[in-house]
């Protein structure tokens, strides 16, 4: 595909140098999910496993609506969820589609220690290139969303693509079309987050006062985003977290550590380098030799000495 | 080649060191980037309009198969999804309607026509001639003795009701009217389909 190619790059794992990303004019992309319109029906899910091919193992029934019970390597969104009775005691059933949330500053690809295995483009979207990705896990640590997936069969990493492939070619991703509801919509950052604006105000005027956008800041915003009617708590959403963020660890390794260690290893090959033109090679000296043979011949004495 | 102990422990070091700084950062930034995305994989399928099989709501369906049908290709279905030009569902499916293409490639999907003898407790793969003609013979014989010309009263009635009709969803403007001629011509009364003929 010519059209995701280097000049469409904005950042790319384990490289210091981002590929130049000439092309500026090309539009974000993203996602919008209003919680509030959606019914559940998990007709995203299907679609999501239709277009890109994946039929997970038919698993069992674990007392809960989700089906199946968690992302996979083949389940790569999922509806989820969760039974919360507000002030008034009344009951509601808050259901959020879960998969990547595509952010700006992507917590995986920072983590990633594999060059070019996490990429994402100039519409916002960030992509798994499977074919350099070493398994190693990195990027289920460093997700706020946990959302990667590493398979059991060829140990990498599996998420969302947001439909790279649809999307390339100018269409819209496969869930998105299917929804019936038009719980999720597809479009520029901008019009997705003014027709969030439109959602909001029309929930609020039907006694939502906290309804609001889920684009979290901590993480650069979202190319997936949220309309929610409590936005105060989205943990109420099967644990969507409050604040997102990538972990302190991932951003100390990846961040302030990764100069200091490249430095720690030149400095030792260049002290050794000095080392051995200023002092040169351990050799062995004649009154190594001569300590040598004294211990050899101490011990052979030891040895004949009868006990 | 020959290599001492020494010289060898050399080579290894510098290796290791050189994988390390390729690891950290150094290398990769100017190596030529592969093609990322999946190849649209639609390109040149054939699109094939249709309905959906499922329910009443009858979605219009866009379906693509493999080859451009040229003579020596054989089409295969390969992906399903709505019709945004179909103003009942204007492109979305549900769950169902998503997943259809599993239902077309299902191995318990029934492609001809399969008969149970009385007494028997066996269904067997039969011709369409052969159910069809079982068919018709079946439905004359019971017109023949339960049609109704007129009831009690002498009004001329034409209906025959001890028989119904059941059809499926997926029907065309044009099939539905000819379903209708066909069970209301024979003075069918008992007649239903999913999609409301």
């Amino acid at each position: 595909m010519s059209d995701l190619q280097s000049q469409d790059y904005v950042r790319r794992s384990a490289t210091t140098i981002t590929p130049p990303a000439a092309r500026s004019h090309e539009d974000q992309v993203a996602k919008l999910i209003d919680v509030s319109r959606c019914i559940g029906c998990k007709a995203c899910q299907s679609a999501c496993m239709e277009w890109n091919d994946l039929r997970p193992e038919i698993g069992h029934f674990e007392g809960s609506y989700e089906n199946p019970a968690d992302l996979g390597p083949s389940v790569w969104t999922l509806m989820k969820f969760a039974e919360y009775e507000n002030e008034q005691g009344n009951l509601e059933w808050l259901i959020r589609k879960d998969g990547c949330m595509h952010c700006e500053d992507p917590g995986c690809l920072k983590a990633c220690p594999a060059p070019g295995a996490i990429v994402q483009y100039a519409n916002g979207i960030v992509d798994f290139i499977s074919d350099k990705c070493i398994g190693c896990g990195y990027c289920v640590k460093g997700c706020p969303f946990d959302v990667p997936r590493i398979s059991k069969v060829d140990h990498k990493a599996y998420k969302c693509t947001l439909c790279s492939d649809r999307v390339s070619v100018g269409l819209e991703p496969a869930c998105v079309k299917a929804c019936p509801t038009g719980a999720i919509m597809f479009g520029s950052k901008t019009d997705m987050t003014d027709w969030a604006g439109e959602r909001i105000e029309d929930l609020k005027s039907r006694g939502f006062e906290k309804a609001g956008l889920y684009d979290p800041p901590e993480v650069g915003g979202t190319h997936v985003m949220y309309v929610l009617h409590h936005a105060d708590k989205p943990s109420l959403y099967s644990g969507l977290p409050d604040k997102p963020r990538i972990s302190p660890l991932v951003q100390a390794w990846k961040g302030a550590i990764k100069p200091l260690a490249v430095f720690g290893i030149a400095a030792a090959a260049i002290f050794g380098f000095f080392h051995w033109v200023t002092v040169g090679p351990n050799e062995v000296q004649e009154e190594d030799e001569l300590e040598a043979d004294r211990l050899l011949r101490e011990m052979k004495e030891e040895e004949e000495k009868p006990s | 080649m020959t290599m001492t102990r020494r010289e060898f422990i050399k080579f290894t070091g510098l290796g290791l060191a050189a994988s390390s700084l390729g690891m950290l950062g150094f290398g990769a930034a100017g190596v030529a980037q592969a093609a990322a995305v999946r190849p649209f994989k639609l390109t040149h399928a054939t699109e094939t309009r249709n309905t959906c099989t499922y329910c009443s709501v009858a979605c219009g369906i866009l379906i693509y198969s493999m080859g451009d049908r040229a003579k020596n290709a054989l089409s295969n279905i390969i992906h399903i999804e709505g019709d945004p030009d179909h103003p009942v569902n204007r492109g979305t499916l549900c769950p169902k309607g998503s997943a259809l293409l599993d239902i077309v490639h299902a191995p318990t999907r029934l492609k001809a026509p399969r008969y149970r003898e009385p007494g028997s407790a066996e269904f067997k793969e039969v011709s369409w001639d052969f159910a069809l003609d079982r068919i018709a013979r079946l439905m004359k014989d019971d017109r023949d003795k339960h049609f109704q010309a007129t009831n009690a009263a002498g009004t001329t009635v034409n209906r025959w009701t001890s028989i119904g009709m059941l059809a499926a969803s997926a029907s065309s403007s044009e099939t539905s009217f000819l379903t209708w001629k066909v069970t209301r011509s024979l003075g069918m009364v008992v007649f239903d389909n999913q999609a409301r003929v």
